[in-house]
């Protein structure tokens, strides 16, 4: 029998949110259109719903983030939940606690839900693994493993501005290596239909297994940019990188920066993403992030709303129990 | 049995009713928000006969309901729309059917999360047996006094049908 994916229940809802891969085309869907009248909470007056209220969510990040851990936390508060952030670097893990132990006393205290970043990949799956069976876990990025949230949110920015992903061409620029947010945007990608998903990088930065993935691969990006839809560009993640995979930033800008004579070559209605924090006049020009095919600024606000669609369908989910009986 | 046949004839005696409280009232230049999905499909067909001057507002209250974590989330609706200030307005609220209560409170807690209005009138085509918050129509088409397997639905939107069904 095949074993069942950790992050659903027994009805095949989400449980848990770990990784996009192995997931259906419409729950992916459900993310997207619930996101969508999440949207609308951000432009009112009282910028809260009571949705959650009483549930306690504790944003353990072990590695650095500002966008994804204040997203994450104004998610949370706006459906009036109560969050707790642990910033794991000042905590008792650094007195010797173990992992496992800070989770029990994270149980201890009813939390409902955790958010975890962490610099190993699969540290989400194993929080899921341990934790007790009413709490949720959501990944907020493992590794070079996966970012789902960051590639949902991507998916419903490029939903807004492209409604049908099956007559989309989209391009994925820079390291893909050691990029969780590629890994999860190519699943997402596939598994909307997106029919032609291009990755584009030296490669030294482009997994070996990317065409397993699904992907077409482009070590010449004039090429592999022409006529898309989407410019997906990543940041270079000097962090994770050992040993010389790179020239120099000036040649790397030469090569695979987005400046405004390469964007020229896509669609002339594409638009251009990039996850954040961009490193300017490397992976792109300053006159194309802050440009009119800029999507940046929107795909930060989307995120709120998609991580309140997710966290609310992860705990909204009715208990297994309740409904046995 | 009073007839549930034509709903037609169940909005024009509203829309009558609507107007009368209005003129007691003194209430002038009222907004309209319906409830999705039936109640926006009943406001509809009340807002071109007031006459009213401003867009229709639509809610969509799941955000708002007691019981989300017993039925979950429903992407499929529509968001809520209120294309106008709130602040110090009146305010005709329309649903389908007024049954238990809940969808109505869950409706004024989200409207007093865009502002303060002046005043809520509640209006629904049908008010069934049921009740069981502290909630009354000031205007509705129809009263039915239904037993608990049986069902009244609205069918939509065009044409409005009224459908009574009976559970086993």
């Amino acid at each position: 029998m095949k074993q069942r994916d950790i992050q659903l229940d027994s009805q095949g809802r989400l449980r848990h949110f770990l990784t996009i891969e192995g997931l259906k085309q419409q729950t992916l869907i459900d993310i997207l259109d619930t996101a969508e009248n999440f949207s609308t909470v951000g432009t009112r007056k009282v910028k809260k719903v009571p949705l959650l209220r009483g549930k306690t969510i504790a944003n353990l990040f072990f590695e650095a983030s500002t966008r994804t851990r204040t997203t994450f936390e104004l998610a949370a508060k706006r459906l009036s939940a109560d969050v707790l952030n642990i910033n794991i670097n000042t905590s008792s893990t650094t007195k010797g606690e173990s992992l496992l132990d800070m989770l029990r006393n994270l149980e201890a205290m009813h939390c409902d839900m955790f958010v975890v970043r962490h610099h190993s990949s699969g540290a989400a799956h194993f929080f899921a693994k341990h934790v007790a069976p009413h709490i949720s876990v959501i990944n907020g990025g493992d590794g070079s493993h996966a970012h789902p949230t960051q590639g949902m949110l991507d998916m419903f920015t490029i939903r807004r501005h492209k409604p049908d992903f099956t007559a989309l061409r989209v391009a994925v620029v820079g390291d893909i290596l050691h990029s969780r947010v590629a890994r999860s945007q190519i699943h997402a990608l596939n598994i909307l239909g997106v029919p032609e998903v291009r990755a584009i990088g030296p490669r030294t930065l482009i997994p070996a297994e990317a065409e397993s993935l699904g992907v077409h691969v482009y070590n010449d990006m004039k090429e592999g940019i022409r006529d898309v839809d989407v410019v997906i560009m990543l940041r270079l993640q000097r962090e994770r990188m050992q040993g010389a995979l790179l020239p120099s930033e000036n040649e790397y800008y030469r090569t695979y920066g987005l400046s405004p004579e390469k964007l020229a070559l896509a669609k002339p209605d594409a638009i251009v993403m990039h996850p954040g924090p961009i490193n300017r006049g490397v992976e792109m020009a300053s006159s194309v992030a802050d440009g009119p095919q800029s999507v940046i600024l929107e795909q930060v606000t989307n995120g709120i709303a998609v991580r309140m669609a997710i966290m609310s369908m992860v705990l909204g989910r009715p208990n297994e129990e309740q409904e046995a009986n | 049995m009073t007839d549930i046949s034509n709903v037609n004839t169940l909005l024009d005696k509203m829309a009558e009713s609507i107007q009368s409280k209005c003129q007691t009232r003194q209430v002038s230049d009222p907004l309209m928000i319906g409830i999705h999905t039936g109640g926006v499909w009943v406001a509809n067909a009340l807002h071109p006969r007031l006459g009213l001057k401003e867009d229709l507002g639509t809610l969509n209250i799941s955000f708002y309901r007691d019981d989300f974590t017993r039925i979950g989330m429903h992407p499929q609706v529509e968001p809520s729309s209120l294309p106008f200030e709130v602040n110090d307005r009146h305010i005709i609220l329309v649903d389908d059917v007024l049954h238990t209560g809940r969808t109505i409170r869950a409706a004024l807690n989200e409207i007093f999360d865009y502002g303060r209005p002046a005043s809520v009138m509640l209006a629904a085509l049908v008010v069934r047996s049921g009740k069981e918050l502290p909630v009354c129509a000031d205007v509705m088409g129809i009263r039915l006094n239904l037993t608990e397997s049986q069902h009244i639905k609205l069918t939509g939107p065009d044409p409005l049908k009224l459908e009574l069904q009976e559970s086993k």
